[in-house]
């Protein structure tokens, strides 16, 4: 079925919370921050790739490259393993799970809940309150 | 029109908190989760929703229900019951969530309500199972691509 209660306005909102708190995902906007991050990514994004093949064809250094995959390692967006002399690079899936989707779109709920709250004991005033 | 889909099943796991602190204190707080009229003010509502059913039993054992159709229209139930109240302290629930007859998630959810000064802190804890997953979500390319989206709207923000 695929339809969502949060329409392009609720994802904003997840999107805003996801920016404004410490999480993960921090490091991952970080990482993709740069250009040839993103290129890699992308690369990435089509199948596993040795280090050799993800530097092929950037204009610069292995070691620049190397540095560039250290970042979104670093990030948890991208996982290497290194056989014999050979590492190969592949996305972490997992840096996006659907726990993290659901836990964004649960707690945006609550944070409109509690902003309405707010709003609602500001306006209202009990027995004994000073206005 | 029942249109059956093979559901894959699966289950995650999450949690989480989120605290407040206002200027009011907790049994003023606290009114606002245990008066039916107040907490329609502020829960399970706001302009994007538009209430179809509704049912407030505010007591161990008793039940709440909301159910509500969102613009795009999907139809939201919520089903709950509180499993324990401590007035002006405690308050834990125990609901589940349907997105129109699909069950999506059982989850429980304590709030919390400590005194801070002349006013309240508050503190939400929800523990989750996440049931059968979004259509196709957890795939390598619809992560990147959400992660791609997502910085593209924080670069042009």
């Amino acid at each position: 079925m695929g339809a969502d209660p949060l329409d392009g306005k609720g994802w904003g909102l997840i999107l805003k919370y996801v920016l404004n708190y410490q999480t993960p995902l921090d490091l991952a906007f970080q990482a993709l921050s740069d250009p040839t991050r993103r290129a890699i990514m992308e690369r990435l994004a089509g199948g596993p790739a040795t280090v050799s093949d993800l530097a092929r064809p950037l204009p610069m250094s292995l070691p620049a490259v190397m540095g560039h995959l250290k970042v979104l390692e670093d990030s948890g967006l991208v996982r290497s393993q290194k056989v014999g002399r050979v590492r190969t690079c592949r996305i972490e899936p997992k840096m996006l799970s659907e726990a993290e989707v659901w836990i964004g779109e649960r707690r945006v709920l609550w944070e409109r809940n509690l902003d309405r709250l707010g709003t609602w004991l500001d306006e209202t005033k009990s027995e004994g309150e000073q206005s | 029109m029942t249109v059956q889909i093979a559901v894959k099943r699966s289950v995650v796991h999450g949690s989480f908190t989120i605290t407040r602190n206002w200027p009011h204190p907790p049994a003023k707080v606290f009114q606002a989760f245990a008066d039916r009229d107040a907490k329609d003010k502020w829960f399970a509502g706001g302009p994007d929703l538009t209430r179809l059913s509704r049912e407030f039993d505010f007591r161990e054992g008793g039940r709440e229900h909301v159910a509500g159709r969102w613009k795009t229209g999907v139809v939201s139930t919520f089903d709950s019951i509180y499993l324990d109240i401590v007035p002006n302290e405690r308050i834990v629930y125990s609901y589940t969530m349907h997105l129109d007859d699909r069950k999506i998630s059982v989850s429980q959810a304590c709030i919390e309500l400590k005194p801070d000064g002349e006013g309240t802190k508050l503190i939400v804890t929800e523990h989750g199972d996440f049931l059968d997953g979004y259509d196709d979500a957890g795939s390598r390319e619809h992560g990147t691509n959400f992660l791609m989206d997502a910085l593209g709207k924080s670069l042009e923000a």
